[in-house]
């Protein structure tokens, strides 16, 4: 039945490219959940009124977050490209679509965990103070279990936005369902290709959702 | 326990520099209840930041348990901390972790061992009445039991000291008092310096020894409590103390007599300790042609002893009324006639 209705796909090509989003997905999504976290932290912690209170550092890393933010993911793609040929030796291929994502990704959900980690209550942050808590045990007791359902969510959105990220850099050569649409699907005409590769990213997109969700619901005690 | 000379804060915001505490000087004994009073902005929030080192001085000395919290830094500091434990108006406990994490907080930063840590935890859970709830989150427990949660982290460090920011301004008037009884009930069985601020008098009439009221970051009347009461001096003060003595709708009635009655006389008369004991009203009414009416009544206890008011309508011919004050005047009891409401 299913060579009926689409008579182009070849299963196993649609197999292999789902593989390789998946890749993609996951791996710029652990590096951007560790890499935003890490900006996100600085970002807060020497903003005005906090621990490490430093106007300079706050406006260089709050400019390089909000530059690589703004520029278009197909363009960031371009940019970088001798950052990547440097970094991964090729431009073809799910590796050297990771940089660009990571690169796109980090800044954007950097801004997230700022506002998820603005939102605990000050209070909080001054009684472990109080108790004599270092820095270092403010940031991992305090600061990281009390925003986490706002990062938890805030990742969420960000590997929604990434598995998209990966479909356009499928465009440009790395591989994946955007590769498979584009180049067997859209240049060949055929449309049942296309169709497949797009049920598969929405499957895809509908499941992280419904993990973050649950993270999410079981984390929040507030 | 806690001394501190000269202390002065000055914050500079963009509309010029803020003195919040001008200029300030006060000894803590050990073991005592000491409350600070003040209205909103008077400083007191900055003062007690200061015992912990959460806001350092402008100018001054701040020594706590022997500690010049002023000087010290870093490593010092913390451990220093460690011996203060403080609980706030908004409880400040953890949402992602449970009573007994939260309690467990301050051993964990003290580095205590895990088996310690979870009989530590036990005891102070018993300790503030919490038994049962150790594996609730915070969300899931009213008000008084939030404070409790944080009254036993506090103590979890078995800390020389207990400062209390507003720690009961959030909670209802049966919640606040059984809040306080914890709190004496703790001063008591542990010897602990506990420093409380709050605007509410009533709070430094049931579990303090001695008071300070705060005006514009000064210290402007200072006393054990009782002496406080029954003789304040500043205006501010006089405030503070009709907050417990006086009921507002007394004041209305008052104002109806002698707006019905202009020749009768209304008079106060304050009790301390032994005189509530004396037979006084008994007296003026057959000493003298009379008819006493009374408005109001009410007996306080303190932590050092009895006090209370009364208020009394005093109805005759103009000699009789003026013999009878006169012979009030002479007694153990203050008065004070009342000429207005
Ligand atoms: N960090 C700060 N920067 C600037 N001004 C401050 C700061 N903290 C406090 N102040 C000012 O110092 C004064 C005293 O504030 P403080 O919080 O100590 O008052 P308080 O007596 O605790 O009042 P409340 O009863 O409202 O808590 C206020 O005028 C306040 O605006
Ligand atoms: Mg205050």
């Amino acid at each position: 039945m299913l060579e009926q209705w689409f008579p182009n796909v070849d299963w196993e090509k649609m197999w292999e490219a789902t593989n390789e989003t998946l890749y993609m997905t996951g791996v710029s999504v652990l590096a951007t959940f560790i890499l935003g976290i890490l900006l996100g932290l600085l970002l807060f912690l020497t903003a005005k009124g906090n621990i490490w209170e430093n106007k300079a550092m706050y406006s260089i890393v709050s400019a390089f977050v909000n530059i690589f933010r703004s520029i278009p993911f197909i363009i960031l793609i371009v940019l970088l490209i001798p950052f990547t040929k440097a970094l991964v030796g090729t431009m073809i291929g799910e590796n050297a679509a990771l940089p660009a994502l990571i690169i796109g990704a980090a800044p954007f959900y950097a801004r997230m965990v700022e506002i998820g980690l603005r939102e605990i209550d000050k209070g909080v942050i001054e009684a472990a103070r109080a108790m004599g808590a270092k820095t270092s045990t403010i940031i991992f007791k305090v600061l990281l279990p009390e925003s986490m359902p706002a990062l938890i969510s805030g990742i969420t959105v960000t590997a929604i936005a990434l598995v998209g990220y990966t479909a356009m850099a499928g465009v440009i050569g790395a591989g994946g369902l955007g590769n498979l649409a584009y180049l067997d699907g859209f240049q060949r005409s055929r449309s049942d290709v296309t169709l497949v590769a797009t049920v598969v990213i929405l499957i895809i997109v509908f499941v992280i959702q419904m993990i973050g969700d649950l993270i999410t619901n079981r984390l929040d005690k507030r | 326990m806690i001394s501190i000379e000269n202390v002065k804060k000055v914050f500079s915001t963009k509309n010029g520099k803020v003195t919040a505490v001008d200029d300030i000087d006060l000894t803590i004994d050990k073991g005592e209840i000491f409350g600070i009073i003040g209205y909103s902005g008077a400083g007191k929030s900055t003062l007690i930041r200061m015992f912990n080192g959460l806001e350092t001085p402008s100018s001054g000395s701040v020594v706590v348990a022997g500690r010049e919290m002023s000087k010290i830094k870093g490593r010092e500091l913390r451990q220093a901390r460690q011996e203060i434990g403080m609980i706030f108006q908004h409880f400040n406990l953890l949402w992602s972790r449970t009573v007994r994490d939260n309690i467990a907080f301050p051993l964990e930063i003290a580095g205590v061992a895990k088996e310690e840590r979870l009989k530590k935890v036990e005891e102070l859970i018993k300790l503030v009445g919490l038994e049962g709830r150790g594996d609730s989150y915070p969300s899931q427990l009213s008000g008084g039991q939030k404070q409790r949660v944080g009254i036993a982290r506090a103590l979890a460090n078995d800390p020389k000291v207990l400062l209390c920011d507003e720690a009961t301004s959030a909670l209802d008037p049966q919640t606040t008092d059984a809040i306080l009884d914890l709190l004496v009930d703790i001063n008591k069985r542990l010897g602990l310096t506990i420093v409380l601020i709050t605007h509410e008098m009533h709070v430094i009439r049931k579990i303090c020894h001695r008071v300070a009221v705060m005006e514009a970051g000064r210290v402007v009347e200072l006393g054990p409590v009782l002496s406080v009461f029954k003789s304040p001096e500043q205006p501010i003060t006089k405030r503070f103390v009709q907050q417990v003595t006086e009921l507002e709708e007394s004041k209305e009635t008052i104002g109806h007599l002698l707006e019905q009655f202009p020749e009768s006389k209304v008079v106060k008369l304050t009790f301390i300790g032994e005189s509530a004991e004396q037979p006084v009203i008994t007296n003026l009414i057959r000493q003298f042609n009379i008819a006493v009416n009374i408005v109001q009544g009410k007996v306080s206890q303190t932590q050092n002893g009895a006090y209370g008011s009364l208020f009394v309508h005093l109805t005759g011919e103009q000699e009789e009324l003026a013999k009878a004050v006169a012979y009030l005047d002479k007694q153990e009891v203050s008065s004070e006639v009342i000429s207005h409401a």
